[in-house]
């Protein structure tokens, strides 16, 4: 095996991880505040893509125009997601709450489908191909690869240097503490569940200018998600990250060592095995 | 100031506080003393929104709180302290009193001048560690300190402290009490004290209020209560020295 071919799987691992850890942080941020695990997140990637596909191939708009518009119509989708599903059964049994957004899951599928059929539809960018020491790397996979990570530091910035960002971390850590020192849970929820809702549709654009998009899309990226997030640690932000990038290098070395379903079997027998090892996360402590 | 007419608190089959009246006024400095499960922090919890009473109202300056959420209830002038501590571990001390700065007033106040006030209450409250450092830095004192100085920056009128002095030495424990003296003398703020530590207590309030398996069985100066019968009784077990 051509040394050069391993170092291309490498890199494009890493930018392969770099748009996985942005949608397992959107995932672990409504989860670690909420405290509910939004099954359908990847399903909202999915009505990101569409409204990316939609607004280029059929109203002509720009790409950086339809993106931006991706972003702020999948926000809002996460607010009513929020306001309509979630709020009413914040106090349930988890096991309820799973129900309801996986019912959203199938009600996202079931209605892409009713629109727009099981078609994969693809933006067909013509994007080009970037040679670095003898790698040939997609410049679609570059672009995604630095917005994403664009978007992280947005929002580590956004969680450190604001109060209502400090807020959403400490409600990660005690919720009752947080609402008796005067802050509006209801507030603090909302504007979660929005930027958690913008960065699904950020997400979503980095994945239409890679992929074809179709219904089921998200039973492709949806698992490998989850399990990122439970790898990393449940609501443990550094953790999801690293784990995003042990996944991708595995998918994407295993992928041209054997094959793509061989390293499927390998990831899932790294995350089955570390959950054994490390059942609070690769980067968890034991509260 | 703060009035509760017969506040019951029920958990299924358990009551925790049943038909409990009680007065604080305005400037006091009010002792809650009983045994472990008598319910004081249940009360706490009924009158700063955790949970809403069973039955009965809770008054804050004639306006009804009972059922409100905590950070309503917050801003109405009502801050209070957990007797095991609970900072946000993962942020900094002035982290964590700033943000009670910040959402503890209705009109918001810019990022200066919360840290500046998180800052004044930490120099008034006596935390000498670095503002920056995490709180797992603090032993237990400065921990139950960091609790104090989070309540008082949302700017309360009325402050419930449960058990401040728990775990302490009787250094630190000296230090503490004067503290919270100093909260009522100094910034006018009326205080409800939940504590064990008898002697201290007794010696610094203004009145005491006894609870017994969630019903009220004595109200008074501390002298007075020291020698009623059922509070032996159900309490202290002999009659404590009070000077």
């Amino acid at each position: 095996m051509d040394a050069v071919l391993i170092a291309e799987a490498a890199v494009n691992g890493i930018l392969l991880g770099g748009v996985l850890a942005l949608l397992a942080l959107g995932l672990n941020l409504i989860f670690g505040v909420v405290d509910i695990v939004w099954i359908a997140y990847v399903d909202l990637v999915m009505v990101g893509m569409y409204a990316v596909y939609w607004l280029v191939t059929a109203y002509g708009w720009p790409l950086p125009l339809a993106a931006v518009a991706a972003v702020a119509l999948v926000a809002v989708l996460g607010l009513l997601v929020h306001l309509l599903i979630i709020s009413p059964i914040l106090a349930s049994p988890p096991v309820n709450q799973l129900l309801a957004t996986g019912g959203l899951l199938f009600f996202l599928q079931a209605f892409a489908t009713f629109l727009w059929t099981t078609d994969h539809r693809s933006l067909r960018l013509a994007l080009p191909v970037v040679e670095v020491f003898g790698m040939y790397l997609s410049f679609a996979r570059l672009l995604a690869f630095t917005f994403a990570i664009l978007g992280m530091l947005g929002l580590y910035f956004f969680l450190t240097r604001t109060y209502i960002g400090t807020a959403i971390r400490a409600v990660s850590q005690d919720r009752e503490a947080i609402a008796l020192m005067g802050a509006d849970m209801r507030r603090v929820y909302l504007v979660t569940s929005a930027i958690g809702g913008g960065m699904a549709g950020l997400a979503g654009v980095l994945l239409i200018i890679q992929y074809s998009v179709h219904p089921h899309f998200g039973a492709t990226f949806g698992p490998i998600t989850f399990i990122i997030v439970v790898m990393g640690g449940l609501g443990n932000m550094f953790g999801a990250v690293v784990a995003s990038l042990v996944m991708s290098e595995v998918i994407s070395i295993g992928g041209i060592l054997a094959s793509t379903e061989m390293a499927y079997v390998v990831a899932f027998v790294i995350f089955i095995v570390s959950i054994f090892v490390r059942p609070e996360g690769i980067l968890g402590r034991r509260e | 100031m703060l009035s509760l007419q017969n506040v019951s608190k029920t958990f299924g089959g358990f009551r925790a506080l049943l038909r409990v009246s009680l007065e604080v006024r305005e400037g006091e400095f009010l002792g809650l003393i009983g045994p472990n499960g008598s319910g004081k922090t249940t009360l706490f919890n009924c009158v700063s929104g955790v949970f809403p009473p069973s039955e009965g109202s809770v008054r804050l300056r004639g306006e009804a709180i009972d059922g409100l959420t905590p950070d309503v209830i917050c801003h109405r002038g009502i801050a209070r302290t957990f007797q095991i501590p609970r900072p946000f571990r993962k942020l900094s001390i002035l982290e964590n009193v700033a943000l009670a700065a910040h959402f503890g007033h209705p009109t918001r106040e810019s990022d200066a001048q919360a840290r500046a006030r998180a800052r004044d209450v930490l120099r008034l409250i006596g935390l000498p560690a670095d503002p920056e450092a995490r709180p797992g830095l603090l032993g237990a004192a400065g921990l139950k300190k960091l609790e104090l100085a989070r309540a008082l920056a949302t700017g309360p009128a009325l402050l419930l402290a449960d058990e401040p002095l728990g775990g302490l030495d009787p250094e630190e424990m000296r230090q503490t009490a004067d503290t919270l003296r100093r909260i009522r003398d100094e910034m006018g703020v009326t205080v409800v004290w939940v504590e064990h530590i008898m002697a201290t207590l007794m010696r610094l309030v203004d009145r005491v209020v006894v609870l017994d398996h969630g019903e009220k069985i004595a109200e008074g100066s501390p002298r007075a209560v020291a020698e009623d019968l059922r509070v032996i009784e159900a309490y202290l077990g002999e009659k404590i020295a009070l000077e």
